[in-house]
């Protein structure tokens, strides 16, 4: 019973590890197939988890501080399409200086504004998102088996984490069976054939960078408001990156993207389960083995080993029409 | 990288776009110091101060700008092949484990004039193989180069955290860090040559490692615009249709170019590890891999504007810890937040501005933009 318990633990740890990386990985896969690249997630999600707390412990609200974390975060991914869809330029170096912009911003502005070595307060109840237990949960909770998965997986984790489940199912309907999925799809495809159509390339993408900052506001907002209780500097600490790697080992699609998440939340938390316990049969795995894998395991896949990962074809290329 | 519009005049293209680039770049930076209740002239006049007004400032201003010499010329000799080495942190990292093994194995026997050149090469070569591994799964099985650095850096920092505080760390010891280098393992410092102009210099760091990231420079140019190699490596960056079908072998000149751009990024490590902390730490290279990318795209990828541009992020880095010191409301954070914005502006905004500068030429000037040659193609 106790290895059971202990499995239901790192599970349900599983799960609020892995929300972000999966919001986050929704929301490169929505710029991605439209033929953006974004390795700047991690800046948004940073931006929107300090955006977030500071509005929320000012506010005190916690739907204010969401709302306000969506709103930077979007405003991030407008300077991206500025950059890379209006400018033409290179979306690898808008990314890049995103993710500094960031980085050094929420510092700084956090420091200059609330003096607390770049913290913003600690949140109190209300400003923050609070978990959600169902109904039943503590009834049924000593019911073996059943009851620890029902109240430990299933209930309590805060709405953010049930929106960003639902986000999966959400993002493969507009995808695959809505007219903007279609036209989102073709233009990461083949921009020049959607153009032909008499539709907008650059306002289709401006549209898909949307729904990537405010994907990675909420994240954002996770963790900055649900996870921690108040914005760390540097507290998305690459997980932006992991994202992008869950993205490629789910060769851009919504399900897969929940199960590379899920895969990459359960590595991070048994990595802090096992701390330094040995595992039969291997033996004591180091720390860093374990944090390091999600990487390794997408070079690997990247270099088409398990399967083949091909992006979207226009991935990367900004659209130029022709004069 | 294709330009979509005609040309400008040569100092237009290579003086007045950048410098354009550069100063929308410290506006918005204004505008945030301003946005933090300081004065950003002041901030600005404390801060060229604080990199230049003393001779300790001109050396650590120098110190880091070795560092971003490195790593900028390491981005860039990859940007000519149209390759983006975002990895030139991890790089520099590995690099770093290459001097550690080099440096514990010989600082007790030999003199430093014989271990710099014996950590030159490790560093170099263990660079090269961080490099080497991204470029040939780009070469051989399509990966694209920029995911596979970016894992790689991670990789990197997991392998020197797990060596830092493991096997590399001495017994007894709590700090994750090898432990300090002797005597021979240290490099001579260079102050002597800013105290030739009447300087006073207190201590600082600065060391043979500058002279070297200058040769680096020489060599750099030397290869890309004089050697065959760099010939086939820019004509690989312009169009690798056309270097196919001029024979040029693409695995070839992407690992060739992915182990140079590995092997200057490794380099950099020498300058922090054996000329100033004499330990390698976790963490040391601490973003200056990054710091080279805004460095080669300010540089427009030339060693003359690297040099140039590393010496501007050096008295950033220098002025900014003299600023925190004086506008405790500003720390050395601002010049994470300039580096992005140097990167938006002079790398992916680079053409933003460029429309505007032509038709201003155009008008002064028809014929400075070649007007007559592309006649009735109204751009």
């Amino acid at each position: 019973m106790d290895s059971f318990n202990a499995i239901v633990q790192v599970l349900d740890s599983t799960i609020r590890l892995s929300v972000p990386l999966l919001l986050a990985c929704l929301a490169g896969l929505y710029s991605e197939r439209a033929g953006i690249f974004d390795i700047g997630l991690e800046g948004k999600m940073l931006v929107g988890a300090f955006a977030g707390a500071a509005a929320a412990s000012v506010f005190h609200s916690a739907f204010v501080g969401l709302g306000t974390a969506v709103l930077i975060s979007v405003a991030f991914a407008m300077v991206h399409g500025f950059a890379s869809i209006t400018h033409r330029g290179n979306q690898i170096v808008s990314g890049v200086a995103i993710n500094f912009v960031a980085a050094g911003s929420t510092i700084i502005l956090g420091q200059a504004w609330f003096e607390q070595g770049g913290r913003t307060p600690a949140l109190q109840p209300g400003e923050r998102f609070e978990a959600i237990v169902w109904p039943g949960a503590e009834a049924i909770r000593n019911v073996p088996i059943l009851g620890p998965v029902y109240a430990e997986l299933i209930s309590g984790h805060s709405i953010l984490v049930y929106f960003a489940f639902a986000m999966v199912p959400f993002t493969w309907w507009v995808l695959f069976r809505t007219r903007f999925g279609l036209r989102m799809r073709a233009v990461g495809e083949n921009p020049a054939a959607v153009d032909t159509a008499g539709i907008s390339v650059a306002w289709l993408r401006y549209r898909a960078l949307i729904c990537t900052g405010v994907l990675t506001g909420v994240a954002g907002a996770y963790l900055s408001m649900v996870q921690n209780g108040g914005f760390v500097k540097d507290m998305t600490a690459g997980k932006g990156y992991i994202a992008l790697a869950a993205l490629i080992f789910a060769k851009w699609k919504p399900v897969n993207a929940m199960f590379a998440c899920l895969l990459f939340g359960f590595l991070d938390a048994a990595s802090i389960r096992l701390q330094g316990s040995p595992l039969p049969i291997i033996g004591k795995v180091p720390v860093q083995f374990m944090q390091a894998l999600p990487y390794v395991l997408t070079v690997i896949l990247l270099a088409g080993f398990i399967g083949k990962a091909i992006p979207p074809r226009a991935g990367g290329v900004p659209y130029v029409k022709e004069r | 990288m294709s330009t979509p519009y005609a040309k400008l005049p040569a100092w237009a293209d290579y003086g007045l776009i950048p410098l354009i680039n550069l100063s929308v770049a410290f506006i918005v930076a204004g505008f945030v110091v301003m946005l933090v209740g300081e004065n950003p002239f002041r901030a600005a006049v404390i801060l060229v101060e604080g990199a230049f007004g003393k001779g300790t400032g001109i050396a650590f201003t120098l110190f880091y700008a070795t560092t971003f010499i490195f790593t900028g010329l390491s981005v860039a000799v990859a940007a000519h092949c149209s390759l983006f080495n975002i990895g030139t942190e991890g790089q520099a990292y590995i690099g770093g484990l290459g001097i550690a093994l080099v440096c514990l194995s010989f600082d007790s026997v030999l003199p430093w004039w014989v271990i710099f050149p014996m950590a030159i090469v490790a560093a170099a070569m263990f660079g090269a193989l961080w490099g080497f591994i991204p470029a040939y799964l780009q070469a051989k099985r399509g990966s694209h180069i920029v995911i596979t650095t970016i894992m790689f850096n991670f990789i990197a920092a997991s392998v020197m955290v797990y060596l830092l505080v493991g096997p590399l760390k001495p017994v007894g010891s709590q700090a994750p860090q090898t432990r300090n280098f002797l005597a021979g393992a240290e490099l001579p410092k260079l102050n002597w040559m800013i105290e030739l102009f009447g300087a006073k210099i207190r201590s600082a760091p600065l060391n043979i490692c500058f002279l070297l990231a200058l040769a680096m420079a020489f060599l750099v140019w030397l290869l890309i615009w004089r050697t065959k190699l760099g010939y086939e490596m820019r004509t690989y960056g312009h169009s690798p249709k056309a270097a196919r079908y001029a024979g040029i072998s693409e695995t070839r000149i992407i690992l060739t170019a992915m182990m140079i751009s590995g092997a200057l990024a490794g380099m950099m490590a020498l300058n922090p590890v054996m000329g100033d902390q004499h330990n390698v730490a976790i963490d040391f290279v601490s973003g200056a891999g990054y710091v080279g990318i805004a460095v080669a795209l300010m540089g427009r990828l030339h060693p003359v504007g690297i040099v140039l541009a590393a010496i501007l992020f050096g008295m950033l880095y220098q002025g900014g810890a003299e600023l925190a010191f004086e506008m405790p409301a500003i720390s050395r954070d601002m010049i994470v937040i300039i580096q992005g914005l140097v990167i938006l502006f002079a790398g992916a905004l680079e053409h933003m501005f460029r429309p505007y500068i032509q038709a201003l030429f155009a008008s002064v000037s028809p014929k400075s933009v070649g007007m007559q040659a592309v006649k009735g193609k109204g751009a």
